[in-house]
């Protein structure tokens, strides 16, 4: 009974506190990523892919998208390439502006400064008992993906403090990182020092034609960096969005206005605006939900009171011996009262303090659970 | 000790009625209660008891107008002079036997729980033969233990009167007999004096004295 009662106070106290702390959390974050440029379809997408790292790899922009609004002169781009993962954990390419963009510091160690390293959140290296001068490999996107993308092992240069928001959980890599692990840029044995005629199949001038056996490095070290490169024009590689930064109001509203054109291939949003009619479908949910809560705890009073009901029944032989022993039907009253009282003051109290630890640990539950 | 005069009793159905010209046990007696099933026995123990007033009627015990006291007073005459033994024991199961024994003290103002009064239930449940069992709980116990247990409650506030309601209903021959034995011992040893209804004719012969209903209370009708 305890049990029933304590879950029946608690649950819509914890819903209220959660939606609430989401709310606050969606809307923090969206309101501090003024403009979002990504692959034209879902708005939703974008954002949550962007701005939260959730949601499935979406369409790619290249990286001219990048280059287009800095020279725009409109805003500051920070372009973001969120696709691969590292043990469950998003690993995110992108420049040295987000750090500063995002309020983001270190807590040991440093930012990323050559190929292969990266930067991982609080709760990456908490969970992954990671620290700097550690490895982390990178996760390849299918199981069975045998000729696709090969796991890097790159470098953990820093590890960055807490901020309670997505990108504790996050790992950070250069875009040029992010290309690497993608295969847009790679690091192999030197041709023109192999000999052996299994590997190199033909010399033509400056051409060398090799086979598959030809060693490929699944790591950047201090002796293979200088191997590796990237193959064709960086403005066409891809990235999943570019962050916008506009200068002022006007340059926000000139930007914006630049996407309308019914032959433009990406689309600009603004997160709050996606984010705010999610939360007005949260909340159209949570009424909904609240309707159907007030049922079920009418419905479990009810039962309860019957309970109680049944129990006094069954007491009722308990209770005439008392009276016949000479105690008063106050008494008994009183007794019986006292009963209920205390099963409704701890079921009332433990609810009162699931109900604050909900509080005190909405960011985490949220985060962890929910977001 | 118990006299009861001109006594007439209804239920408020008024299905059931009881009429006692007259009825009297003496101090230290031990007297059986026959007669059959719904004919007002239970009723007549209710009524000494005060858990019941008559509607014409005496009734006195230990010189004390029972049927004239307020509802305050009859509970507080009831816990202080009255032991009850029921059928069914009538123990609390969530509490364990010393507990059991002591309820009274609990239940009442009238009467203080103290460490003699800790001490006499102790020394009740020994001579009861379940001293080892005081920490057991009621569900624990044999029938024959519960009775026990039910007899070492009713005897700790040393009550004058004893009132048995059909106290070895739920007990085989063995136990039966023994917890009779142990019943009278107790009632001789507090000089107290006992009421006992019964339906077993094999144990009139210990009574001092057999009390039929239908011979005084010809026109009763049970429900």
């Amino acid at each position: 009974m305890v049990t029933a009662i304590t879950i029946i106070t608690f649950l819509p106290i914890a819903m209220q506190k959660l939606v609430t702390e989401s709310d606050r959390q969606l809307t923090a974050r969206a309101l501090s990523t003024p403009l979002l440029v990504g692959a034209k379809g879902s708005s939703l997408d974008l954002v949550m892919n962007t701005i939260y790292f959730q949601s499935e790899p979406m369409e790619t922009i290249t990286m001219a998208e990048s280059f287009r609004i800095d020279a725009s002169n409109l805003a500051d781009a920070i372009p973001v390439y969120a696709r691969f993962k590292a043990r469950g954990h998003p690993i995110i390419g992108t420049a040295l502006e987000y750090f500063e963009f995002r309020n983001l510091s270190l807590q040991e160690g440093r930012l990323f400064a050559i190929l292969g390293d990266c930067v991982v959140g609080a709760k990456v290296a908490e969970g992954l008992d990671l620290k700097p001068g550690d490895s982390l490999l990178s996760s390849p996107e299918s199981l069975f993906d045998l000729a696709g993308i090969y796991p890097l092992k790159m470098n953990v240069a820093g590890v960055l403090n807490i901020s309670h928001t997505p990108d504790d959980e996050a790992v950070f890599v250069d875009l040029k990182t992010a290309w690497v692990i993608e295969g847009l840029g790679h690091g192999h044995q030197d041709l023109a020092k192999v000999e052996d005629p299994q590997i190199l199949l033909n010399q033509d001038k400056n051409t060398y034609t090799a086979s598959a056996k030809l060693l490929h490095y699944t790591e950047i070290t201090r002796e293979n960096i200088n191997s590796f490169h990237f193959h064709g024009d960086q403005s066409n590689f891809p990235i999943t969005a570019v962050i916008a930064v506009p200068h002022d109001q006007k340059s926000g509203a000139l930007l914006r206005g630049r996407y309308l054109a019914k032959n433009e291939t990406s689309q600009i949003v603004r997160p709050i605006d996606v984010i705010e009619e999610l939360i007005e479908t949260i909340f159209e949910i949570k009424h909904v939900l609240d309707a159907v809560l007030i049922a079920v705890s009418i419905a479990t009073v009810l039962s309860l009171v019957l309970v109680i009901m049944l129990s006094l029944r069954l007491r009722h032989r308990e209770m005439e011996t008392m009276f016949k022993l000479g105690c008063s039907r106050w008494k008994i009253t009183g007794l019986l009262s006292s009963e209920i009282s205390i099963i409704l003051l701890v079921s009332f109290g433990l609810a009162s303090v699931i109900s604050i630890l909900t509080s005190i640990f909405a960011n985490e539950i949220l985060f962890t659970f929910i977001i | 000790m118990i006299h009861i005069r001109s006594l007439e009793f209804n239920y408020r159905d008024g299905e059931f009625r009881l009429n006692i010209p007259e009825f009297m046990v003496e101090r230290s007696e031990k007297v059986a209660v026959i007669g059959p099933s719904g004919s007002g026995k239970t009723t007549l123990l209710n009524l000494i008891a005060g858990i019941v007033t008559p509607v014409n009627g005496d009734v006195t015990v230990d010189e004390v107008q029972v049927s004239e006291l307020g509802d305050s007073g009859r509970r507080d005459f009831r816990i202080t002079n009255i032991g009850f033994v029921f059928q069914e024991f009538e123990l609390l199961e969530y509490l364990n036997v010393l507990d059991n024994i002591l309820h009274p003290y609990r239940i009442t103002n009238a009467l203080t729980l103290d460490k003699e009064a800790r001490t006499r239930a102790s020394t009740l449940a020994r001579a009861m033969g379940i001293g080892d069992k005081l920490k057991r709980y009621a569900n624990d116990l044999s029938h024959g233990e519960k009775q026990r247990a039910a007899i070492c409650r009713s005897l700790l506030t040393r009550p004058k009167l004893i009132l048995a309601d059909e106290a070895t209903g739920n007990l085989d021959p063995v136990n039966k007999s023994h917890i009779l034995d142990l019943l009278f011992r107790s009632v001789d040893d507090h000089n107290a004096t006992l009421l006992a209804v019964t339906h077993d004719y094999e144990l009139l012969k210990r009574f001092d004295r057999v009390v039929d209903f239908k011979d005084f209370s010809p026109n009763n009708s049970g429900s």
